[in-house]
């Protein structure tokens, strides 16, 4: 499989004030495509910053990163917006919705952005995403009539509507209770079967076993690097929660 | 993204937050209602004045006695009697830019008919006074050049008299009224003019020959002024200093010594009227230009607290491929909008106001298509200058930390 993200000695320094923050530190990483990479580490290890520099929200100082065979690091911030407009697709921890504006008009945002798309192919494309997180019927909802597990599959719709080559997820699950992560994350694995590769930063060690491969972070540094074998499938763990109450 | 994207996108913001669109727009509908309704009842109070002056005569000067010493002695202009019909005579002789010229003598006194009778004042002039002073003839005929010379005993009465000695509406030529004892016969009946804009009722007059009014009524030789048309409004000007070179000739002024006698023009008359209502007007549409400014500067405060409130959706726009020149974009188009839309109703609004005011003060009042065009253009501009401020503050954010802003 081609490597769809291929970063190598990667380094990133802050400057607050009159210190320097070493963010990261000469980070190899390469990701190819169909793989699901979950990214941890506690807070401060860098991995905000990582998913920072793979989401082309920000360069880094040293270092090279291809993404999809191109050279990202040293683009200009219009660039940098145009290759997250066709290459990357974000989930948010706090879904990041336009409120008072419908499910569909949302996912239909980052469409807006492409002057190559239609109106006409835009709605289509839109309406095929959100039918993809299994929300047909709750196109014309607003964000506040959604639950939290819908809102974040409109988000994952919005990430999926302009066919990425990579969904950035930060702590997508976050936000949610146990069943509904375990639903949210079934999506993700079930969108990863159809081939699409993942990048998703969690601390919660059950939902980075539902991956493919775990990076670990301190210190700016990866620590350690794990292929998962014995996978576990959200859909099967949602069976064994136990039954609700009414 | 595109124009037609941003539109969209920027009219979709405002929609999410109509109260606040409407209360926004607000300052910039009432700034230009009021721009517009101030301006125009401005034109409309000088139109009107303007048009009264007009019907006082067609392009007229007059000359009145001034001060004059005698005798080392500094006297009032009214007992001056310097003016009399040689005046007159050299004035139609020699300037050419006078097309005609009447002495003007009057009296005040009680008019007679049978048992009734009216105050009133009446007027002496020649064949051209009725032409100099705008006046028609609606019934009946103009005095004659030798009844002018003649002292006739004939007159023509303003509707006001004749409505008060003969009653309304009657036409009383033919008959015979008496001034001051001298019994006139009235020849003719002058049209209406209405009230001019001191209130005094114009139609209030008896006009008569200026020789009757000077040899039976005043016992005098001297005329109380000299009055002229110019042959046109731009003339006037000239007309006056050639009247003034031939008075000074004729009145035997030397070199050193003051005019006893003083021009006026119509045109004189109707500037100094006309600027009371212009300097008026400025401030009136000063005041609402300041109330346009508020308005604008009601945009910024809104546009400002916008773009906090919405630095998550800033954040996000600019993840999923939103460049800085798009956020900017949006931000101007939204506030352009907004003050676009308000000059619009603005305009309406100006509008209606503006007839509500004809219909309560009857002046002749209308928009100028020149407030309304700059106006507008002045709204456009508002948005883009307030809206640049709060627009540059958005698309300047990071897109990382407008993501984490709570």
């Amino acid at each position: 499989m081609k490597a769809i993200i291929d970063i190598k000695a990667l380094k990133k320094d802050y400057h607050v004030g009159e210190v320097t923050v070493h963010a990261l530190r000469g980070v190899d990483l390469e990701i190819r495509q169909g793989e699901f990479v979950a990214i941890m580490g506690a807070s401060g290890s860098g991995k905000s910053t990582m998913l920072n520099i793979i989401g082309c929200l920000d360069r880094p100082t040293e270092g090279t990163y291809l993404l999809d065979g191109v050279d990202v690091a040293g683009m200009s911030k219009n660039e940098s917006a145009m290759i997250r407009n066709l290459k990357i697709g974000f989930v948010f921890q706090s879904y990041n919705l336009l409120s008072r504006t419908s499910a569909l008009e949302n996912v239909e945002l980052p469409l807006m952005y492409n002057p190559y798309v239609k109106a006409k192919e835009r709605r289509e494309r839109a309406i095929a995403s959100l039918e993809a997180v299994g929300l047909a019927d709750r196109m014309d909802h607003m964000p506040n009539q959604l639950s939290g597990g819908q809102q974040q599959r409109v988000a994952i719709a919005r990430s999926l509507v302009n066919d990425p080559v990579v969904i950035l997820a930060d702590e997508a699950t976050g936000n949610l209770d146990t069943r509904t992560s375990y639903e949210i994350m079934s999506l993700f694995q079930e969108l990863n079967r159809k081939g699409k590769t993942i990048v998703f930063v969690t601390h919660e060690a059950d939902i980075a076993r539902c991956m493919t491969r775990n990076v670990v972070f301190r210190d700016g540094h990866i620590i350690k690097e794990e292929e998962i074998t014995n996978r576990l499938y959200a859909a099967e763990m949602i069976n064994a929660l136990p039954v609700e109450e009414e | 993204m595109n124009l037609g994207n941003l539109i969209k996108v920027a009219i979709n913001a405002l929609k999410r937050n109509k109260m606040r669109s409407f209360l926004t727009m607000l300052g910039i509908i009432i700034g230009v209602a009021s721009v517009i309704t101030m301006l125009a009842i401005g034109q409309g109070s000088r139109k009107s004045i303007q048009d009264q002056i007009a019907s006082m005569g067609s392009n007229m000067l007059f000359v009145m006695p001034g001060n004059m010493r005698m005798g080392g002695v500094q006297q009032g202009s009214s007992v001056s009697q310097r003016l009399t019909v040689k005046d007159v005579d050299a004035i139609e002789m020699e300037c050419e830019a006078v097309t005609a010229v009447s002495p003007e003598v009057r009296s005040s006194g009680q008019a007679v008919y049978g048992n009734s009778n009216w105050p009133t004042t009446i007027y002496g002039g020649n064949e051209h006074y009725l032409e100099i002073k705008s006046w028609k003839v609606v019934s009946g005929r103009n005095i004659t050049d030798t009844e002018a010379k003649s002292s006739a005993k004939v007159c023509l009465v303003g509707r006001t008299v004749a409505d008060e000695l003969f009653g309304e509406g009657v036409d009383p030529t033919g008959e015979t009224v008496r001034f001051k004892n001298i019994p006139f016969r009235i020849i003719g009946v002058l049209g209406e003019k209405g009230q001019n804009s001191f209130g005094q009722d114009q139609d209030d007059v008896i006009i008569a020959p200026y020789t009757t009014v000077q040899k039976r009524i005043l016992a005098q030789t001297h005329i109380q002024s000299v009055q002229m048309s110019a042959r046109s409004a731009e003339e006037s000007a000239l007309a006056q200093s050639q009247v003034e070179e031939v008075l000074r000739r004729t009145h035997k002024l030397r070199e050193d010594e003051d005019n006893d006698f003083e021009i006026r023009s119509q045109e004189e008359l109707s500037t100094t009227m006309t600027s009371v209502t212009e300097i008026l007007t400025i401030l009136l549409g000063a005041i609402a230009g300041i109330s346009l400014l508020v308005g604008g500067i009601g945009i910024m405060n809104i546009m400002y607290v916008s773009v906090t409130e919405r630095t998550r959706e800033i954040g996000l726009r600019m993840s999923i491929g939103g460049r800085s020149v798009d956020i900017l974009l949006q931000f101007l188009i939204e506030s352009i909008l907004l003050s676009v839309f308000g000059g619009l109703i603005g305009i309406l609004v100006g509008f209606g106001a503006s007839s509500i005011v004809e219909a309560l003060t009857s002046w002749p009042i209308s928009v100028m298509w020149g407030s309304v065009i700059l106006s507008f253009a002045v709204c456009t501009v508002i948005g883009v200058f307030f809206g640049w401020y709060p627009a540059r503050r958005a698309s300047g954010l990071d897109p990382i930390d407008a993501l984490r802003f709570e």
